[in-house]
């Protein structure tokens, strides 16, 4: 089994599931012959036929909907939006049935249905092309929203998603889909959905992230472990609901926190992080919460996209910062 | 007028019978062949050599801009860009009737509607290149014109407001033209636009660009169809189907249809059959899914080459006309591919100063931050 990179270990998980569970469907744009924009389903079509990797008309509004109703009959569809730029026109599916169909049947329809979407800007590409909306979803109860930042977990996370007795949002951090490389076993072992990944252990500050910020942040790491700074990294992976205990455990030890975070700056996931430690772990904190994150403006456009971007320097000033605070 | 669908063709009886309530036809119209040739007397109007040779230079010099773009793609200086190749008509045909006093809220596909309108070359390469100023159209008669939409369909609810207003403000002689993609009509917000633009009686054009392919889907993934011109009878109005190759088709039939909306007599939609002769973007390799032979043949009946022997028997055309209209056309792309080229990125507080009318005050420290951090400072 050669390394995988993280797109690549999406495909492979979407196959070990549609291999063991017939009631698995994928349904997307684009998805099926072609394989999808990214070739996430590159050879499902082929490989698993017209009626479980099907091909949708343009409309994400269906595509959407038509998940709720097949999961109503138990069915397991697998949704692609082909960019978070897209999820709108299917906003309303999510927010109005996805999230509250169990609630609102008091647990007679159940819908375990994966939407999965890629996400994330740094590629260049056109508007909508770039976004990352994750607290958007992250707001919405009854929603689990679900972010991988490495092949290994991207597939063990997606089975789990797959497996998962209710809705998941599975966003897929594109800038990162074929920028490491892997060995992923195909063993259908599904990662726990409700767990932080604390990926290198350290002493002086956390350093919390997820999707393709995890990159910048473990450059950071390796840069400040240079200058003697001890980091721990927290993958969070997880959005929605937060595993709380973990981040607290960690900022209970060193202290101190830093959270990355490519969204825009209010009202996001890292806001939301700051706030449960203000709340569960003030006693501990030597210095005040910092968060890295994009601006409070619309991502620009591709020529001057990288002025938006959280950079490693901008996470290392920021370590700096809260290394100094006294 | 051939008839291209009607009702009931395909459908069975469900039931059991019962009376006849209603019947619908979808017309066709076509008047210039692959070979040049008439198949139907065009309005008179249409036949005017200036114009028509007009038409052919803008086809022309779409053409050579989108093998230009693939070119500056292929060389690292353009982002992703939908080509126009074999849609030509459909593009310079429905922009052409067009009066200052119209609206036109494009689709994303629309470079060509986009040129013939008004729009700078360089404005359309800006846009491509990422670049916000792409779509702040300097052409004063444009004042009112959407910018590309990449969210498909999200167009045309808007089309039907700027319609709406022109409607309750009894404006005579203005009306809205729009368009869409074959996969675009499988939104939402298409079905949402012919309801409410039946509904309310809306000076408004809708075009459809069905040129066959929606990224990697043909059109028969989104629809059951016959036409897609017939969805026009959902909304209680009329639809009509066009060659999308015959340039005499597409503007004869936006120009009544936008007569039409002027006159307060309401909206039409216009399914223009044609091709997509490029892949879908500039990133995108048709050749995976396209099938050759029918590339060939839609190579054989494109828009282009039937206008030029149109031209040429008549004698409007010749070879020396044509190359000083290939030389013109290539110092024009020169120059404003230069000109795209060679804009200086905005400055770093731009993507705070078009957010809202006035700044509000949370964002004064980020907007002085990325100042600072441009600067090489770093000091935020
Ligand atoms: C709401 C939405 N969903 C998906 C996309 C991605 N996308 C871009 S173009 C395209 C195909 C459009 O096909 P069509 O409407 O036929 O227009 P064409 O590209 O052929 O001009 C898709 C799926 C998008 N831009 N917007
Ligand atoms: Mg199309």
């Amino acid at each position: 089994m050669p390394e995988l990179t993280l797109v690549e270990a999406v495909n492979l998980a979407l196959a070990h599931e549609l291999a063991r569970d017939p009631e698995v469907v994928l349904l997307g744009q684009d998805i099926g012959k072609a394989g999808g924009v990214f070739r996430a389903t590159d050879g499902l079509w082929q490989r698993f036929g017209a009626e479980r990797v099907i091909d949708t008309p343009l409309a994400e509004s269906t595509i959407v909907g038509v998940s709720v109703g097949m999961a109503a009959q138990g069915m397991r569809p697998v949704a692609e939006i082909q960019f978070m730029g897209f999820i709108f026109p299917a906003f309303n599916q999510i927010a109005t049935a996805v999230a509250r169909m169990r609630n609102r049947t008091r647990g007679r329809i159940t819908l375990p249905l994966v939407i999965r979407m890629p996400f994330g800007g740094g590629i260049h590409a056109p508007e909508h092309h770039s976004e990352s909306t994750e607290a958007l979803l992250a707001h919405l109860p009854g929603l689990k929203v679900v972010i991988p930042s490495t092949p290994a977990r991207a597939y063990g996370l997606l089975l789990a998603a797959i497996r998962d007795p209710d809705p998941v949002i599975f966003l897929e951090p594109k800038r990162i889909y074929r920028q490491q490389r892997e060995y992923v076993e195909d063993d259908g072992e599904a990662y726990p959905l409700e767990a932080c990944f604390v990926e290198r252990e350290g002493s002086d500050v956390t350093l919390v992230s997820w999707g393709a910020m995890m990159k910048e942040t473990r450059e950071a790491a390796e840069r400040l472990a240079q200058d003697g700074i001890s980091c721990e990294v927290i993958d969070v992976v997880t959005v929605a609901p937060l595993d709380v205990a973990t981040l607290v455990e960690s900022v209970q030890k060193t202290g101190r926190c830093v959270v990355v975070q490519e969204a825009p700056r209010s009202g996001g996931v890292a806001s939301e992080i700051a706030a449960e430690l203000a709340e569960k772990a003030i006693l501990s904190l030597i210095a005040p919460i910092e968060r890295v994150t994009g601006y409070d403006t619309i991502m620009p456009y591709p020529r001057t996209e990288h002025r938006y971007m959280p950079t490693v320097s901008r996470i290392v000033e920021a370590v700096q910062r809260v290394m100094e605070f006294h | 007028m051939a008839t291209a669908a009607r009702g009931g063709r395909k459908a069975r009886p469900a039931g059991t019978g019962g009376e006849l309530v209603a019947r619908f036809e979808v017309r066709y119209l076509r008047f210039l062949d692959e070979r040049g040739e008439w198949v139907a007397e065009p309005p008179a109007e249409l036949l005017d050599p200036e114009l028509q040779l007009r038409n052919y230079r803008d086809m022309l010099l779409l053409r050579r801009f989108d093998h230009k773009v693939l070119m500056l793609h292929r060389t690292g200086r353009m982002g992703t860009y939908p080509g126009t190749m074999g849609q030509e008509a459909v593009g310079v045909g429905m922009a052409r009737p067009l009066t200052e006093r119209d609206v036109l809220v494009p689709y994303y596909r629309s470079a060509t509607d986009l040129y013939v309108r008004g729009a700078a070359l360089h404005e359309i390469l800006l846009y491509w290149m990422g670049d916000e100023r792409g779509s702040d159209f300097k052409a004063p008669h444009m004042k009112h014109d959407f910018p590309i939409p990449i969210c498909i369909g999200s167009q045309l609810p808007q089309a039907a407001g700027v319609a709406t207003a022109i409607k309750l403000r009894g404006e005579q002689g203005r009306a809205v033209l729009t368009a869409v993609g074959d996969g675009g009509t499988s939104q939402g917000d298409f079905y949402e636009t012919l309801n409410v633009a039946g509904a309310w009686n809306l000076p408004l054009v809708i075009v459809i660009n069905n040129n066959r392919w929606a990224l990697t889907e043909p059109t028969c993934a989104q629809t059951a169809c016959q036409t897609l011109a017939q969805k026009a009878v959902a909304g209680g109005f009329e639809g009509i189907q066009v060659d999308g190759n015959d340039i005499f088709a597409v503007q004869a039939a936006v120009a009544a249809a936008l007569d039409k909306a002027r006159r307060g007599q309401g909206p039409t939609l216009i399914e223009a059959l044609t091709y997509r002769l490029c892949a879908h973007t500039t990133i995108d390799n048709a050749a995976r899914y396209v099938p050759k032979e029918e590339l060939e043949a839609a190579n054989a009946a494109e828009p282009l080459v039937r206008l030029r022997r149109w031209l040429q028997n008549q004698g409007i055309l010749d070879d020396r006309l044509e190359a000083k209209l290939e030389n013109e056309i290539k110092d024009e792309i020169e120059q404003e591919v230069e000109l795209a080229l060679n804009t200086p990125l905005p400055p770093p507080e731009a993507m705070f100063d078009y957010l809202y009318a006035e700044l509000p005050e949370k964002l004064w420290p980020q907007r002085a931050e990325v100042i600072a951090r441009e600067r090489g400072t770093g000091d935020a």
